[in-house]
């Protein structure tokens, strides 16, 4: 049993590093600024807390409905177009949300081509009618729902496909409808996976800063970067993180709650469902109910910003971009590896430990090891703090790191070697592990929950090392889950921003700082290509996911 | 291997431990930034824009032969990124968008005076930091614009107009979280104090069209389609505008003229955008001679023409759309007392309401 110790410590390790940027966050809390704090709570506090919670509620209910019935009917029915949505669907997951936000202002907004041809079909004059202002908190509460839902379709789709047939007949035999079978028996059984795409959503909805911020929706973290950068209170807008890292805290709570009734196992012997093939009206009706998020997620906001490169782009550098592109991917790809092998390790870590207190204790299959399970929690954490926040933690440890180190080498060896972490890759590929590696473990985690218990008990009594196990045992089952984490990862990382932008060496430019540099500028129109650049390059990890899940549900 | 000398006993010099030391730190640590002092480079952490600066360091590049590195990012960043690496940090020049960045990095002991009489000789007092830490390199103004023929122009003479009931629903302007609005309204502070500045906030905020949203060139467009009748914004917005590769939008930014507010008496809130030499710069000669070249005639014009931004040195040309604009009287206020207020400005628009 020495691997598993050895497993958690490397495992509690790994947590410590990357919680540590954190914690210098949380050490704020010990310096309170009262003056600023009455301030905050006499003005804006209260419009930041009521703004987050609805943005992050609504993100989550939207994702939850368009997520889940997308999926549910997917995996049950076989209709026109089946094959090409099934690969549509996933694309608005290549779509930033703050570039599909600029896309729709710049369609629906007052001085945009649809009022504008409202007004002169009708000849209205402003005042005279109303139009939904996009730019609001319902627009950006449906600009999210329309790239996050993905998060939820992924999850669901998996939990559906996997879903016995003899269910649907023990329900047929009970007689109940379908509807019925839906609510009482397909999606309690779904309910874990769809939970947690949801929080996924709404952890991107609360870390989200370009898009509320273009919207003018207070939230925390518009109010994180005003009291940072406006009053140059780098405490008070930590402390701010903190507060929003709580809310976080409550919200990963009642996730794991809810699925913690809910461990089944499923073996392969189980009869795979049948999908049912429909034609005619209901077909086509089906078709459209799963074309619409797609089309509004995608295809429209895609084919604008195809329009504006074409027109407008200045195409004068092409090395030069294809080196933004470059950098892009590789370090994307990077970030991708190295994240899902930090998962991978914090997820067996903790089944080691699961699979040596039952042997040992013989405790229940609810019992779940404290330390490693918190560790996990705390390592979610990230997914949900806005980049920059993480990017300041980074910075400060990576910095002392540094100045220590070379202090150590300069009193030894008489020898400086300057910056290693701050300015590097290191710093950079660190930051993105604290804000991304929820997306990989809530993976893994998944996907290791569907090896039953009795696969690593046989493994074990034939004196297989943790190792071995792990080689040839759980990462070929959890390929699957792999395959999606590292991917899910990638096109994270691609999108990313803020801590790119602070963190990044010398001369290093990817395509969302490029996009982000130039549509910041209100350059829209200019930003386009690397806009649409993004969504090219993330287009290839989302067409391997369908591949994926298409091949899963086969 | 590098690591096989340290046990050999006779191969054993401090010189293979520094090597084997570098190559395992270096190494194993994914660092690409061995930027010490190689010869003729220059590393600059840049507050501003890419596409705002970067065609300006080729040209210093190509003159002088010193190879200039760059991050940019957003100004407070790439201040907290500066105060973390410490004496370790290679960047040897900042630039910031605003006098409020470049007094904070100041104020935080980052910088160190520039120290060159060409330099001092160019930029006057006014637009420098009291010890020449920082030097500002181009002004923007930040006037009121209006559509042509929706207002009569004559009809304001002070941004304090812009209260006044008669405007309710008419004014566009940016959120209170963009640097341009703090160091509006911590000049105002510093011109008039900060309780009339409050109420006038609140007046200001009783006249917005809607709830803040958007850029300056939002705004301007704002004002064309009828949502408002008065903006506020910075003028290389519109300049920018003027000189749009889209034909739309050059046409929207053709109807929209520019008043000078308070010229008979403060004069127009002007900011600055500026730069400052690292205090434990390696490079600091390049960084001195890269000071000078923005400053010369050629580089200040370049922001004139291209950025639409006026040159801090006088004598320059301005670009056609910047003399459309006319000239003006700006205020005359200390930009480090300025930049030193910007956090309370931002309270000041929080408790105006202003989002």
């Amino acid at each position: 049993m020495k691997a598993t110790n050895w497993l958690t410590g490397t495992s509690l390790s790994i947590t410590a590093v990357l919680v540590m940027p954190l914690c210098i966050v949380a050490f704020s809390l010990f310096s309170i600024d009262t003056q600023l704090w009455s301030h905050l709570l006499n003005t804006v506090f209260a419009e930041y807390v009521t703004n987050s919670l609805i943005l992050a509620i609504s993100v989550g209910l939207g994702s939850i409905v368009i997520g889940s019935y997308l999926a549910y009917i997917m995996v049950n029915y076989r209709f026109i177009g089946h094959r090409v949505l099934s690969w549509l669907i996933l694309l608005p997951l290549a779509m930033p949300a703050y570039i599909i936000a600029y896309t729709y202002t710049g369609l629906l907004d007052f001085t945009g081509p649809v009022q504008s041809t409202l007004r002169q079909l009708f000849s209205l004059e402003r005042g005279e009618y109303w139009f939904w202002d996009v730019r609001s908190l319902s627009g950006a509460i449906i600009m999210m729902i329309l790239v996050f839902y993905p998060y939820v379709y992924i999850l669901a789709r998996t939990a559906f496909s996997e879903q016995s047939s003899s269910f649907e007949q023990v329900s047929a035999l009970a007689k109940r409808t379908r509807w019925q079978h839906i609510r009482q028996v397909a999606l309690p059984l779904a309910r874990p996976a769809i939970l947690t795409g949801a929080s996924l959503a709404m952890m991107e909805a609360l870390a989200d800063y370009g898009t509320v911020a273009y919207f003018g929706v207070s939230t925390f973290s518009t109010g994180i970067f005003r009291t940072w950068f406006g009053m140059g209170d780098i405490q008070g807008a930590a402390q701010l993180s903190t507060v929003l890292c709580m809310f976080v805290l409550v919200l990963l709570v009642i996730e794991k709650r809810s699925r913690k009734d809910a461990q089944q196992y499923q073996t392969s012997l189980n009869k795979k469902l049948r999908a049912k093939k429909t034609s005619g009206v209901k077909g086509i009706v089906l078709c459209l109910l799963c074309l619409l998020p797609v089309l509004f997620g995608f295809v429209i906001p895609f084919t604008q910003l195809l329009i504006w490169s074409i027109n407008y782009a200045d195409i004068g550098d092409w090395p030069a971009f294809f080196d933004v592109v470059k950098n892009s991917f590789t370090l994307a790809l990077m970030g991708a590896v190295i994240i899902v092998i930090i998962a991978l390790i914090v997820s067996y870590a903790k089944r080691m430990q699961l699979n040596k207190i039952r042997t040992h204790n013989g405790l229940s299959d609810k019992f779940s090891p404290k330390s490693v399970s918190a560790s996990e929690r705390i390592l979610s954490l990230g997914y949900a703090l806005p980049g920059i926040v993480i990017a300041v933690g980074v910075l400060i440890l990576s910095g002392w790191f540094d100045q220590n180190i070379n202090r150590l080498t300069m009193t030894w060896f008489d020898y400086r070697p300057g910056l290693i972490l701050s300015g590097g890759l290191g710093a950079l590929l660190i930051a993105y592990s604290i804000r991304f590696v929820s997306v990989a473990l809530q993976n893994t985690e998944t996907g290791m929950a569907r090896i039953p218990n009795k696969v690593d008990n046989a493994a074990l009594s034939l004196q297989g090392s943790a190792w071995t196990m792990l080689r040839r045992i759980h990462i070929p089952m959890l390929s699957g889950s792999l395959i999606s984490a590292s991917l899910l990862v990638f096109v994270d990382i691609l999108k990313e921003l803020p801590a790119t932008l602070v963190l990044r060496p010398f001369n290093f430019n990817t395509l969302a700082v490029r996009a982000f540099e130039l549509a910041s500028d209100e350059r829209l129109i200019d930003a386009a290509l690397p806009a649409i650049s993004i969504v090219l390059v993330g287009l290839i990890p989302v067409i391997l996911l369908t591949r994926q899940l298409n091949k899963l549900s086969a | 291997m590098f690591i096989k000398p340290l046990f050999k006993k006779t191969a054993f010099k401090k010189t293979a431990f520094r090597k084997a030391v570098q190559t395992l730190l270096l190494g194993s640590l994914l660092s690409c930034t061995i930027s010490q002092s190689l010869a003729e480079e220059l590393n600059v952490y840049s507050g501003r824009q890419e596409a705002l600066i970067k065609p300006l360091l080729d040209k210093f590049t190509e003159q002088t032969g010193v190879k200039v590195n760059l991050v940019t990012g957003k100004g407070d960043a790439l201040i907290s990124r500066l105060q973390s690496e410490g004496a370790l940090t290679p960047a040897d020049l900042i630039i910031m968008a605003d006098a409020g960045r470049l007094t904070r990095a100041n104020e935080l002991g980052l910088l160190q005076s520039i120290e060159s009489d060409v330099v001092k000789k160019r930029v006057p007092e006014a637009f420098a930091a009291d010890n020449y830490n920082w030097i500002a390199l181009t002004k923007r103004a930040r006037p009121i614009m209006y559509l042509k023929g929706a207002i009569d122009p004559g009809e304001i003479d002070s941004l304090s107009d812009l209260g006044d009931d008669k405007y309710q629903s008419e004014i566009c302007i940016r959120s209170s979280s963009n640097i341009y609005n703090q160091s509006m309204v911590a000049s105002l502070i510093l011109l008039q104090g900060e309780e009339k500045t409050l109420d006038w906030a609140k007046d200001l905020v009783e006249n917005f069209a809607r709830t803040p949203k958007g850029g300056d060139r939002d705004q301007i467009k704002a004002l064309v389609a009828g949502e408002c009748k008065l903006a506020v914004a910075n003028t290389y917005y519109l300049g920018g505008m003027l000189d749009s590769p889209d034909e739309e939008t050059r046409q929207i930014a053709q109807q929209v003229g520019v008043i000078w507010p308070d010229q008979d008496s403060t004069g127009v809130h002007i900011n600055v955008s500026g730069a400052g030499i690292t205090k434990y710069a390696q490079n600091k000669d390049n960084a001195q001679s890269l000071l000078r070249f923005m400053l010369e005639e050629q580089s200040q014009q370049w922001y004139a023409e291209i950025n639409h931004e006026y040159p801090v040195i006088d004598g320059v040309k301005w670009s056609d759309e910047l003399l459309s604009f006319g000239e003006f009287k700006a205020q005359e206020v200390d930009l480090e007392k300025m930049g030193e207020l910007n956090g309370d400005a931002l309270k000041l628009m929080d408790k105006a309401g202003w989002r």
